[in-house]
């Protein structure tokens, strides 16, 4: 192996790094944010004011788009580029393209947004931006992977780490899923509709492949390898086995690309297919409990960590909540549960306890660590770093808890029938026994929303500190020189 | 060209599928595990994340200094 001296900002390209990172923290505010007003709205109804602009149907891919891709997108590009240039030992091929893609990225989601909120969707899940937007994607992507393996092949460390292999997986993937998914043919040159490539039911399974490997590569691949990364950093011991990371990482990209059938149980879809989806999905807890052992067992012997690191315990927190949901779903894909469960509150607490519990904690933790390294500086309050941890998990717990009760009775209740065989509940009956439970999850998403600003004032306070040490240093050389 | 009308038999595919990816699988498990030799070669990748810290990077009393 080949060991380079760390020489910081000459050696490296940290400047893009900061600027993703401190974005993931604006978009994470906004999205957030937006996520709880429309979960305010369902509990209170009021709060839509009549007007389109405001309605539910268009502000939440605002909040999806905002989480997704702004927040979690812009901490995947900070991390990413902060890991394979420190584990490669190298500067970013470019700094041009880099820059390309952070200006390129910010204004996918501005312009997304916006689109929203006037009323522009192609209205597939996860991918509603109209197809001049989807160029603008693929633009960015392809610069994005094209930088990304041209800094691991200009690498001085002859072997390339595991967390490496998960971000590249996650680029490729998503450059493929998210060509084939928006395959269509634009109305007109000026105009922002278009129609699909696919109909009927191959458009649904086009959609659903996408819609769980964006789940799988995106929110589980990409940051399982910060997770790869951050957990050793953060605990100061390496990873507990290299191999089984090897094993989990091609069992994990082998099997998720089969299972986004299963949320097409009970449809059009061919049984068989969705058969298959199920079978995978179940096989597929095996690889993410390993990965998830293996992150937790990372601690072996610094258990009193959790203790004392808060952020340590943002990291174990998320890989429990990894284990977790990664139960539930193949649980879910089950047809007979399914059956249960589709259509119902239950699906979204279950994304909620992946996205919250998982991909924004390991988030969080990842940025707790990074940024004031970037800086050069120490976080600004530990205490808050503590108040925030509670906040988010109180929230998780809160948001889920009311979701799997909504969740449950929905099922029930639309499945329910009376003694001459009609259905025993209207499907208003189902809404007005969910509202306690809607302005439950709305609270646990304020708290979540809360422990979110606590952090982002946190590090705005960390990089203020950071910018005053360095130009108190600066200021201090300066003053040794000029009476040397 | 007729062997090729073999593979569009499903019947034909999904078993040979199986096959291929299975012993894919059980050849990677066997790379990463089988030889102790190479078992302590990739064990040592597991320090790549530390090899360009800084003095004091772990502790946290690192000095700009």
């Amino acid at each position: 192996m080949a060991v380079t001296s760390y020489s910081g900002a000459e050696q490296y390209n940290f400047d893009i790094v900061k600027k993703f990172a401190v974005m993931s923290l604006v978009w994470a505010v906004v999205g957030m944010f937006v996520g709880v007003y429309i979960a305010s709205e369902l509990a209170w109804p009021f709060l839509n004011f009549d007007s389109p602009y405001f309605s539910f149907g268009r502000f939440r891919p605002v909040h999806t788009t905002s989480v997704i891709f702004g927040f979690g997108g812009s901490a995947l590009f900070a991390t990413s580029y902060y890991v394979v240039q420190r584990t490669c030992q190298t500067r970013l091929i470019s700094d041009g393209m880099a820059s390309f893609t952070f200006w390129g990225w910010m204004a996918i989601i501005v312009l997304a947004d916006i689109s929203y909120v006037l009323g522009y969707t192609q209205a597939r899940e996860y991918a509603e931006m109209e197809w001049p937007i989807d160029i603008l994607i693929e633009v960015v992507w392809v610069t994005y992977l094209i930088l990304f393996v041209g800094t691991i092949m200009r690498r001085k460390q002859p072997h390339i780490y595991v967390a490496n292999w998960f971000y590249l997986a996650f680029i490729l993937a998503t450059a493929l899923l998210h060509t084939f998914n928006n395959l269509a043919m634009p109305i007109d040159l000026f105009s922002m509709k278009s129609y699909s490539l696919f109909s009927g039911t191959q458009d649904a399974m086009v959609q659903w492949w996408y819609g769980h490997n964006a789940v799988g590569f995106f929110l589980t691949a990409a940051f399982l390898g910060m997770m790869y990364y951050f957990v050793p950093k953060q605990a100061g011991r390496p990873i507990y086995s290299y191999r089984l990371s090897i094993v989990h990482f091609w069992a994990l990209s082998f099997m998720y690309m089969w299972v986004g059938a299963h949320h097409l149980h009970w449809t059009a879809l061919p049984d068989w297919t969705s058969s298959l989806a199920a079978a995978f999905s179940i096989l597929l807890l095996m690889p993410s409990w390993g990965g998830m052992i293996n992150g937790i067992m990372t601690l072996s012997g610094a258990w009193d960590k959790l203790r004392t690191d808060p952020v340590m315990r943002f990291m174990i927190v998320a890989l429990s909540f990894y284990g977790m949901s990664t139960f539930e779903g193949p649980m879910m894909s089950l047809k007979e549960v399914n059956a249960l469960s589709h259509y119902t509150d239950w699906t979204v607490g279950h994304v909620h306890s992946g996205a919250l519990g998982w991909v924004a904690m390991i988030s969080f933790g990842s940025l707790y660590h990074m940024m004031p390294k970037l800086w050069d500086t120490k976080i600004y309050s530990n205490k808050l770093v503590e108040v925030h941890f509670w906040l988010a998990t109180i929230g998780i717990v809160l948001y889920i808890v009311a979701m799997w009760i909504s969740g449950i009775t929905q099922g029930l209740m639309w499945r329910a029938f009376d003694e001459f065989g009609n259905l025993q509940y209207s499907f208003v009956e189902s809404v007005v026994a969910m509202m306690p439970f809607y302005a439950m999850r709305a609270i646990g998403g304020m708290f979540f929303l809360a422990g979110t600003m606590l952090m982002t004032y946190n590090m705005f306070m960390t990089i203020r500190q950071g910018k005053r040490e360095s130009a108190a240093l600066d200021a201090r050389l300066a003053a040794k020189m000029a009476h040397a | 060209m007729e062997w090729l009308m073999w593979f569009s038999k499903p019947e034909n595919t999904k078993p040979l599928a199986l096959i291929i990816f299975f012993v894919t699988f059980i050849g990677i498990v066997i790379y990463v595990y089988g030889s102790n030799k190479r078992s302590a070669k990739l064990e040592s990748y597991r320090d790549i994340p530390f090899l360009d810290d800084q003095p004091g990077d772990q502790d946290g009393t690192k000095d700009k200094q």
